[in-house]
């Protein structure tokens, strides 16, 4: 493909002289922003309407979820240096960052379904309330939002075996990136007003 | 050409002068995000009164514009890409506070 060959510093041959790929996902980003502002807003209606059932004060362990906040939070300096990697053509040091920052959110993911499960035995189901609807929809979208990331983040890992991931095709990689630090973006907001200001 | 486009091409064009961070800048740039972080966790075991909202309001914004300018690398990018983004967040922000002071959210606050 002739968008394939490009150099990563060559832009493709479009209208506006940038990368459709990338405005698009920008685009998408922007978009992603209404969503979780949404749920945010939704989360923040409903938190004390806990109709007799677990608070969340009652349930949430903030130490535990402040190293998940770090895990996640250490997953972007893994991207961004899986990026840098590649553009330096090296395939290697990419594909180590790339797998590292995979495993980092499944480490995180694993927290949230080891988090939501303590809080299904403490009695705060999905039913429980307006709070804990609002709560599990929320950070479980967000959750969804990381395990699709790492779907891709592997996917980068199979292209990059197969040899078909090279410095010519950073931007791929870049544009996977920026997903999973939007990811992040949105979970720095979540660690805050849901879990920091209980 | 149109003169938008002229325009989109000459910043694409400045866009190309700025080189990428090194690999230790980023690093420097984590251990930022992880000390304001720590902060952050600090305030949930010491008590710090009416300036607890603000405080994380605080911290929270700066992290988000450490990780969109050098991770997402708004600050070398083109302003286009910035714009779709904090257009967003804005537009959201606009949506959602009309919705919260509809629904008297801020009546639960002492202000």
């Amino acid at each position: 493909m002739a968008e394939a060959a490009l150099d990563a510093h060559e832009h493709p041959e479009t209208n506006t002289g940038m990368s459709n790929s990338k405005l698009a996902l920008w685009v998408f980003l922007g978009s992603e922003c209404l969503l979780f502002g949404g749920l945010i807003s939704t989360y923040l209606l409903y938190r004390n309407e806990t109709n007799g059932g677990p608070t969340a004060s009652d349930v949430f362990e903030i130490p535990f979820t402040s190293v998940s906040s770090f895990v996640l939070l250490l997953s972007s300096l893994t991207m961004v240096l899986a990026l840098s990697a590649l553009r330096r053509g090296d395939e290697t040091r990419n594909r180590i960052w790339l797998l590292t920052t995979a495993m980092l959110g499944a480490v995180f993911v694993g927290g949230q379904v080891y988090e939501f499960t303590a809080f299904l035995r403490e009695g705060l189901g999905f039913t429980t309330s307006p709070f804990s609807s609002a709560f599990y929809t929320l950070t479980g979208f967000h959750g969804v939002h990381v395990s699709v990331g790492i779907v891709m983040l592997m996917s980068l890992v199979v292209v990059s075996l197969k040899g078909d991931l090279s410095k010519e095709r950073a931007e791929t990689v870049e544009l996977i990136g920026l997903y999973w630090h939007f990811v992040d973006v949105v979970w720095i907001f979540i660690f805050t007003v849901v879990y920091l200001t209980v | 050409m149109t003169e938008t486009a002229t325009t989109v091409e000459a910043e694409v064009e400045r866009h190309d002068e700025h080189d990428h961070p090194s690999d230790r800048s980023y690093v420097g740039v984590a251990a930022v995000l992880g000390l304001i972080t720590a902060a952050e966790v600090l305030t949930y075991f010491f008590d710090v009164g009416p300036f607890l909202i603000p405080a994380l309001m605080v911290m929270m914004t700066a992290k988000f514009f450490i990780v969109a300018a050098y991770f997402m690398h708004l600050k070398q990018d083109i302003p286009l890409f910035s714009g779709f983004f904090v257009g967003g967040i804005a537009l959201a922000s606009i949506v959602y506070i009309t919705m919260l002071t509809t629904f008297e959210f801020w009546d639960s606050f002492d202000f």
